[in-house]
């Protein structure tokens, strides 16, 4: 029993539960955004990937993995571009539009692989990002081991999810983005453009995710590898469901994902004996189970993955 | 000079011509009822002026200048504001945001919420519209939510106000208020055009009125001038006559009998989200229907009766209480069989419960008979029967269609209404429970309603009429029962309550004086 519980409350489960909420809180905000303005985000999964993929091209270019996170972000926020073109202005399916994109990401970035790299599976090792430590915090007992030393990304996830919370509950942009997502003719009718509130959400949505993307391939490896990824994107999904479309509630869901997920890995390394199957089954049997009660519960945008079309208000 | 001045407007949907060069002009701080049936081109109109839609053709002018609006934001700007009929409000904002959204007031980069609450409640005093600015828009009444939407243009320095028929949703003391607020807005030099076409309406609020039929403007004239039989005349092109209803015989046998029925708890089948729901539910409620009677239930929508409605079909299942039918229980019964038994529904949500408006109109008249003989032999649909049946009865119950083959989708609103009615009543039922059964439609079909209703109650069948309409409940009556809060609250014959009476019983008060 004892066993259990020093493995469960490990400082070291806390400091890996932020670095491993890092990308799913990043693409959950992305998807709070798309979705509060109305678009349905199933893509985040693939701009994850291609985030992922554009931060290794970038730093293997240039040789600066800054440069590979601008890449990262940029490319996301191109596959934004392409879910809004198709959900907005040719009115396709939003879920299956992000499928597809998902699909087109996988097989995108293993295709490119092949053509530079010559292997499909991994491609060659960049400069990825050094380990940023913060001067006095550091060296603070506890904080210290939480806070003190993360990639720089680290902290600029948690810069961006306040932010992002103060652009969506504070400014007028933010009001017009909710607005578009709960009643898009009421939107129209007041003057707001209601497609511009829509790519703008979408885009950064995938620029968002593909930020995320860049901390796998360049904070916490410094390569890409095929489908690397790995369901993060819809974990991100399912956080921003349980944090309620709020990129402070979608924080707070993906560090219950982290933290599942750092406890199995902690488990694995320790002396509790459990088959690895059934432990490496536990991050997902919570979002399963947490996907199961909160989405009764939760409200999605009233108008989420409707087309709307100005002049042709009911 | 004008406030608005439109010339030879024209409007097309396709073949469909909704506006054909109407003229149509506003004195400034004048209250101008545009009056019309359903498809007149009332709405269409408007929603020129608010540039929601693009005109194929004319003028527009306002305060003299001509103005070519490409979108909402340029009326807005040029001082005009709508209140549409499905309000344009986001039910999970707040009022205060779902008022200044497109028009925030900033500090810095954020949104001065102190600044808007402040805004929000000047206006609010200034005319009387008491909102709570930090409320939830869902969680508020209809009536206030139109205070919100009034608001809403006002703040945007509306001076020429349109309301497209906002009474529709209103309890009748909540339309004496909008009237008081319209008559404020006027004297502080609102321009309001009132869109609706009732005929009281317009004769206690407008200055002036202009009549649109079939997308042209018939008439304008000052609303003293007129009477309302001539107004009725100029909208539907024909002389309406009031049908009448012919003595009432109290000593039929009784066909409908509720005892005791509560629905409690839950949402059921006709749950619906928005509005101030809630307690929408039924509490101990007991009425008989006897054959060759209408036994109308008033009350604002909302107050238990569709709960009411789905306990008589079958859809759901009282949590107490009893469903008689000539004597025998139906209230664990369910739909099928309950239909089976010769209860006809004309369903208050006509586009879900009525009809499949993909389906074509033959197939449409068949819903509900469509394992039975003659429509089907040995499970095989017979389209000969079929198409036979729908003739017949799209003739005798004038329903306007292309085809038979036609989507019902694509007919009017009263035709669809009178395919169901048609449907209904042909089927030779005991009991018919009419929910809201002329909803949203004009005159002329309100009218052939009502006549067929009453031809039903001649023919000695038992209905309940449940509408929010309290002229329509008046006039079929024999008996009127008030629901407020899924509670009877007064029960008596139709003589013995006068308009007033009704009116507040439905608002819940009074209920100290009822019987």
């Amino acid at each position: 029993m004892r066993e259990i519980l020093d493995v469960i409350f490990d400082i070291n489960n806390v400091t890996a539960t932020i670095r491993m909420a890092t990308p799913i809180a990043l693409a959950a905000m992305g998807g709070a955004f798309s979705e509060r303005s109305g678009v349905i985000n199933i893509g985040l999964e693939g701009m994850i990937l291609t985030g992922a993929f554009c931060g290794v091209l970038g730093s293997y270019i240039s040789g600066s993995p800054w440069l590979g996170v601008l890449f990262a972000v940029v490319g996301g926020g191109l596959m934004g571009a392409t879910l809004a073109v198709f959900a907005i202005k040719l009115k396709a399916d939003h879920v299956v539009s992000g499928v597809g994109l998902n699909i087109l990401a996988l097989g995108l970035t293993s295709w490119l692989m092949q053509v530079l790299w010559k292997n499909r599976g991994t491609s060659v090792s960049v400069n990825g990002l050094p380990m940023f430590s913060i001067p006095v915090v550091r060296d603070v007992p506890v904080l210290g081991t939480i806070l003190g030393t993360h990639s720089p990304l680290v902290y600029m996830m948690l810069i961006l999810i306040f932010l992002g919370w103060v652009v969506m509950f504070k400014t007028p942009l933010g009001l017009r983005i909710r607005m578009a997502g709960e009643h898009p003719e009421a939107a129209d009718t007041v003057g707001i453009n209601v497609h511009a509130v829509q790519y703008f959400s979408v885009i950064l949505s995938g620029c968002l995710a593909g930020l995320g993307g860049a901390y796998l391939s360049l904070a916490q490896l410094n390569w890409f590898s095929m489908n690397m990824s790995a369901g993060r994107g819809y974990m991100a999904l399912a956080a921003n469901i349980f944090g309620q479309w709020n990129p402070i509630g979608g924080l707070g869901a993906s560090f219950l994902f982290a933290f599942t997920d750092a406890l199995q890995m902690r488990i694995q390394t320790s002396p509790i004996k459990l088959p690895t199957d059934i432990i490496q089954m536990l991050p997902y049997i919570l979002t399963i189970l947490v996907l199961a009660g909160a989405v009764i519960r939760s409200r999605p945008p009233a108008a989420l993955g409707r087309h709307y079309e100005s002049g042709r208000a009911a | 000079m004008w406030a608005v001045r439109m010339e030879k407007i024209t409007k097309r949907f396709g073949p469909v011509v909704a506006n054909d060069a109407v003229d149509f002009e506003v004195a400034p701080a004048e209250i101008h009822c545009l009056l019309g049936e359903n498809g007149a081109g009332k709405t269409t109109l408007m929603r020129i002026l608010f540039g929601l839609y693009r005109k194929d053709a004319g003028e527009i002018y306002v305060d003299g200048k001509p103005v070519s609006f490409s979108g909402p934001r340029d009326a807005i700007a040029h001082g005009i504001g709508m209140v549409h009929q499905h309000f344009m409000l986001a039910g999970r904002l707040t009022v205060t945001e779902n008022i200044v959204a497109g028009a925030e007031p900033r500090r810095g980069v954020l949104l001065d919420y102190a600044k808007a609450r402040e805004m929000v409640r000047e206006v609010s005093e200034r005319y009387g519209l008491k909102v709570d600015p930090d409320a939830h828009v869902e969680s508020i009444s209809v009536g206030q939510q139109q205070r919100v939407e009034i608001l809403k243009a006002l703040l945007r320095g509306a001076k020429v106000l349109i309301l497209d028929e906002p009474t529709a949703v209103l309890a009748p003391q909540e339309v004496g208020d909008l009237f008081d607020i319209m008559r404020r807005l006027k004297e502080g030099g609102t321009t309001i055009i009132f869109i609706t076409h009732k005929l009281k309406e317009t004769a206690a609020i407008s200055d002036r009125v202009t009549v649109l039929r079939d997308g042209r403007r018939v008439a304008t004239m000052n609303t003293a001038d007129a009477s309302p039989a001539d107004l009725a005349e100029l909208m539907v092109g024909r002389q309406i006559v009031p049908p009448a209803r012919k003595g009432h015989s109290p000593d039929g046998k009784v066909v409908l009998e509720l005892q005791n029925v509560s629905v409690r708890g839950g949402l059921g089948a006709g749950a619906r989200t928005g509005g101030a729901g809630g307690k929408a539910r039924l509490n101990n409620v007991s009425l008989q229907v006897r054959s060759g009677e209408i036994l109308g239930i008033a009350g604002v929508e909302g107050n238990g009766q569709l709960e009411l409605e789905e306990v008589i079909v079958g859809l759901r299942k009282p949590t107490s209480g009893r469903v008689l039918l000539n004597g025998r229980d139906i209230t664990r019964l369910g739909p099928r069989g309950i239909r089976d038994m010769g209860v006809a529904c004309i369903p208050s949500d006509r586009l879900r419960r009525g009809i499949v408006d993909s389906f074509s109109v033959a197939q449409n008249l068949i819903l509900g008979e469509q394992t039975s003989a003659p429509f089907a032999a040995s499970g095989i649909l017979q389209p000969r029967k079929i198409v036979e049946h729908a003739a017949k009865i799209v003739n005798m119950f004038d329903v306007r269609t292309a085809s038979l083959d036609q989507p019902v989708g694509s007919l009017s609103g009263g035709n669809q209404q009178k395919l169901v009615v048609g449907r209904e009543l042909s089927r030779g039922p005991n009991l018919i429970v009419a929910a809201q059964p002329t909803r949203g439609l004009d005159i002329g079909a309100t009218d052939y309603i009502h006549r067929q209703l009453l031809a039903m109650r001649e023919q000695g069948k038992a209905i309940l009429l449940i509408s929010a309409e309290l002229d329509e409940v008046r006039a079929l009556s024999d008996r009127i029962a008030v629901m407020y809060e899924g509670q009877i609250v007064a029960l008596r014959p139709a003589e013995e309550f006068t308009e007033r009476d009704l009116g507040l019983l439905m608002a819940g008060q009074g209920v100290g004086v009822a019987s």
